[in-house]
């Protein structure tokens, strides 16, 4: 490929600011263009998880992981890295089975895992209540503070990248039109803003899908891990009607962030207190020492999602030199590493670092994929 | 748990300052069943807080008591509304627990709150607002034989000076950033509102300097010295007091979160004190800085309209235009030096609860991005001291308030799904 003009990307959440680290490593130039319309980055969790739904999942996310700890080291305290792993707790002993089995499957691909009986969890998290069976441990697993990753990639390649506030209202694969009429050419142009993908594609099928959290005052010790629920695998997955799911993750500051509820088809950013309501009602189900505690702030987030939940990450199937990165729904901050090396790599002609074929923009674009997003509608 | 402590009424009032009591007080005749709310454990506000110390002015006691004896006006004190419940409900947060209390009209008289801005050792113990004091000391803070400087802007340093005089403090110096003419100004109009002018004589020191202000408080654990510049000196004064206010910033963040449209930084009102929503009204200082006098009529006025006599809400517009002409005086007199904007350091905090120094805040563009980078605003004040100071600064402003708008306790949230009716929610996939 040639890159005289070098690179514009759309959005500066982390996998835009990804997707530029990785561009400017090459050596490329990049200006990075962001609206600031309040993305999904500043307002989620930073919950780096591993997860196993399916294959493609998993791959995504424990390739993302170990790049996450291979940045660790030279990231800033304003990164707030914490590799304090996830607990998955059984509440059943359906669910202690699965803990069993997940654990198993990790296991045999070398993830640090561990079993925990009611006994040892009640040792290494007091807080939780009693009754649980256990938990599947997962010692990867981290935290992150987002926007300062944002910015801690945006600074490592000083004059390489470039960062401008500005709203995109046209794109191909030779530039982009701004708000304002202004015209900016590149060779490679990568979508990677989160919710408004379909609004300058529409042909994207990406939809938000909104969430609520909560941060408490500062309660040092109360946590050690991050502790969610296995509950969820059991149940329908159904795209209607808020649903919810307990997740508690103590913060370096000893605040404890509680999430969360998923909800389609809202795209307000409004704070609803009934569901609110019911995502504490719910998280002090698992952590009862939480009614006592004083909440400092509420907010909501909206996710990006695809049909199959899994990201598109790659060219664009009809549109010459635009390269997309978006569709992340609840795993953004943890897949931006493999996402940004997946998507580059593939700009400049490498081997995938995995296999790219789950996430390959044409299993919902093109002339196939047209027919698959027409079907899952 | 308690959805006992649940309630309805016709009106309610939020705040129980001069504005609301005067509010209920003249809605009390209608027969309309009213509640008062307010945070702190007495009714009175700012300006007749009650406390173990206090001899309230005989208007105040007169005022109180009569509402007292309203049957039909509930006051609820130590409850503090920390949340909206659309349509028409407010969540707060009592000492017994959480509540929804539903109204059909509101009457927003949340009053307003001190200006504190950052310079060198302004966290230092010893430092407070200059209204701060005052209500330390009516809240039972033994000064006696202290050593305090007063600093700052605006009429509330003669009164937090008095205050502390009258507790048994040495009040050295009251330095006023406000320069000597414009004060001299303020002081010949004085005629037109007499009781203004008494008030000043009495409250008057001879300690009161124009035109100076604190630019650093020293002290190893405590504050031990204040050091004060004035245009033609720099003086260092040891003390065991600073009490340092910048005027006043009206209340409005339940208001906001209402959707009530703010102008200036305060709620827009109509000439029967109605906000931009329906049913909802505002009094007192949450709708601009004026003192109790202006609260009062504001309060009065609100109060009638609220409860369906508009023509006599009309008749009190000459008297709420007097001192609203007062508080138009007292802004002009008491704007704020630009050179109060140099006072801090790179190192001085100006996020308290998130120890964000001034270097954090510099570089940023915008309230949304300082944010996000330093947690400036984020913590337990939510941002209701930075925000005002960082909107002084920097010229950002803050961004609109969110519930809680508190720090509230998790059981009290949980009450806002008593009034819904919206499906059970259903497990989900994990938190992400
Ligand atoms: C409640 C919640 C909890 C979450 N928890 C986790 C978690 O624990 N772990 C995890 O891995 N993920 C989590 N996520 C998901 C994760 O936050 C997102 O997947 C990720 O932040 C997406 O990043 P992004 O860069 O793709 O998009 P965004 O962060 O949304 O960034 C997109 C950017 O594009 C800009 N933009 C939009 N339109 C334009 C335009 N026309 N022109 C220019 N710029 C534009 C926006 O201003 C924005 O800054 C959570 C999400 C939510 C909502
Ligand atoms: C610290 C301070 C000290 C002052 N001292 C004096 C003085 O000595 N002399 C003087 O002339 N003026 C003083 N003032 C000015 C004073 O504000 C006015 O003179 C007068 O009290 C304004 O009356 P108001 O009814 O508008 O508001 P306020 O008297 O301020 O009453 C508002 C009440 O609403 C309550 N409130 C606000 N939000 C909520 C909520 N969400 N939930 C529950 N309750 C809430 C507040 O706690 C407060 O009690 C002082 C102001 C401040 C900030």
């Amino acid at each position: 490929m040639k890159c005289d003009s070098g690179a514009i990307v759309v959005g500066a959440g982390i996998v835009g600011a990804a997707c530029a680290e990785a561009l400017a490593r090459r050596g490329l130039s990049v200006r990075l263009l962001d609206a600031r319309s309040g993305g999904a980055t500043a307002a989620g969790m930073g919950h780096l998880v591993t997860l196993d739904d399916n294959d493609a999942e998993l791959a995504l996310t424990r390739d993302s992981i170990v790049r996450w700890r291979a940045w660790a080291p030279a990231m800033d305290e304003g990164c707030a890295f914490r590799g304090n792993g996830t607990l998955w707790l059984a509440a059943s002993d359906e669910e202690w089975a699965l803990a069993e089995n997940k654990g198993a499957r990790l296991a045999a691909l070398g993830e640090a895992v561990d079993l925990l009986d009611a006994r040892a969890l009640a040792g290494v998290e007091p807080a939780l209540r009693t009754g649980l069976l256990g938990a599947l441990r997962l010692r990867e697993d981290a935290i992150v503070y987002p926007p300062n990753v944002v910015r801690w990639l945006l600074r490592r390649h000083p004059g390489q990248i470039s960062e401008r506030h500005a709203e995109v209202v046209e794109i191909d694969g030779r530039g982009v039109t701004l708000a304002g009429g202004e015209r900016l050419a590149a060779d490679v142009v990568v979508l990677a803003n989160g919710i408004e993908a379909a609004t300058l594609c529409p042909e994207l099928p990406i939809v938000p899908k909104k969430g609520h959290l909560a941060i408490t005052d500062r309660y040092p010790g109360v946590l050690t891990h991050t502790v969610t629920e296995l509950g969820y695998l059991g149940s329908v997955h159904n795209s209607e009607g808020p649903s919810l799911a307990f997740n508690a993750q103590p913060r370096p500051t000893g605040q404890l962030l509680i999430g969360t509820s998923r909800q389609f088809g809202s795209r307000d950013r409004d704070v609803d207190g009934g569901i609110l309501a019911r995502m504490l009602e719910h998280a002090a189900g698992f952590l009862p020492v939480l009614r006592e505690l004083n909440i400092v702030r509420c907010w909501t987030g909206l996710r990006a999602a695809s049909p199959d939940s899994l990201p598109l990450i790659g060219r664009h199937p009809d549109r010459d030199g635009l390269w997309l990165a978006v569709g992340h729904e609840g795993l953004g901050v943890t897949a931006a590493p493999t996402t940004a090396e997946l998507l580059v790599g593939a700009i400049f002609g490498e081997p995938a670092v995995i296999d790219p074929q789950p996430y390959a923009p044409e299993r919902f674009l093109g002339r196939s994929g047209a027919r698959e997003g027409a079907e899952d509608a | 748990m308690s959805v006992a402590l649940n309630r309805e009424c016709d009106l309610l009032i939020v705040g129980a300052g001069p504005a609301g009591l005067a509010a209920a007080l003249e809605a009390a005749p209608s027969g309309a069943r009213i509640v008062i709310l307010d945070d702190n454990p007495r009714p009175g506000g700012q300006i007749w807080r009650d406390g173990p110390g206090v001899r309230l002015p005989r208007a105040a006691r007169r005022l109180r008591s009569r509402v007292a004896a309203a049957a039909n006006i509930e006051i609820l004190c130590g409850a503090r509304v920390v949340a909206a419940c659309p349509p028409k409900a407010l969540l707060i947060e009592m000492p017994e627990g959480g509540a929804l209390v539903s109204c059909t009209k509101l009457i927003l008289c949340t009053g307003a709150r001190e200006r504190l801005l950052p310079f060198p050792g302004w966290t230092l113990p010893g430092v407070t607002g200059a209204g701060g004091l005052q209500a330390l000391i009516k809240g039972g803070l033994d000064v006696a034989g202290e050593r305090v400087v007063v600093a700052g802007s605006g009429p509330l340093l003669l009164a937090g000076a008095a205050t502390a005089r009258t507790a048994g403090a040495k009040v050295l110096q009251i330095a006023e950033q406000a320069g000597r003419e414009a004060l001299v100004r303020f002081g010949r109009g004085l005629w037109r509102w007499p009781g203004k002018a008494l008030q000043a004589l009495r409250l008057w020191s001879p300690v009161y300097r124009a035109g100076s202000h604190v630019f650093e408080a020293l002290g190893d654990q405590r504050l031990e010295a204040v050091r004060i510049r004035s245009a033609d000196a720099v003086l260092e004064i040891a003390c065991d007091r600073l009490a340092c206010g910048f005027g006043l910033i009206p209340n409005t963040q339940l208001g906001e979160l209402l959707g009530c449209a703010i102008v200036n930084g305060a709620i827009a009102v109509d000439a029967l004190q109605a906000t931009s929503i329906a049913d909802c009204y505002a009094a007192g200082e949450c709708t601009g800085f004026g003192g109790s006098e202006l609260a009062l009529v504001e309060g009065r006025i609100a109060g009638l309209a609220a409860s369906g006599q508009p023509a006599r809400a009309a008749g009190l517009a000459p008297q709420r235009e007097r001192w609203r002409r007062f508080a138009a005086a007292l802004e002009r007199a008491f704007v704020l030096d630009p050179v109060l904007r140099t006072l801090p350091t790179p190192d001085t905090l100006v996020c308290r609860c998130e120890d964000v120094p001034y270097a954090a805040l510099a570089g940023c563009r915008d309230w949304v991005e300082a944010k996000l980078a330093s947690r400036c605003g984020m913590g337990a004040c939510q941002g209701r001291t930075c925000g005002a100071a960082v909107e002084f600064l920097f010229g950002w402003s803050p961004p609109a308030p969110r519930p809680p708008l508190f720090p509230v306790r998790t059981e009290t949230l949980l009450r806002l799904a008593d009034r819904r009716h919206s499906p059970p929610a259903r497990p989900a996939e994990p938190g992400r």
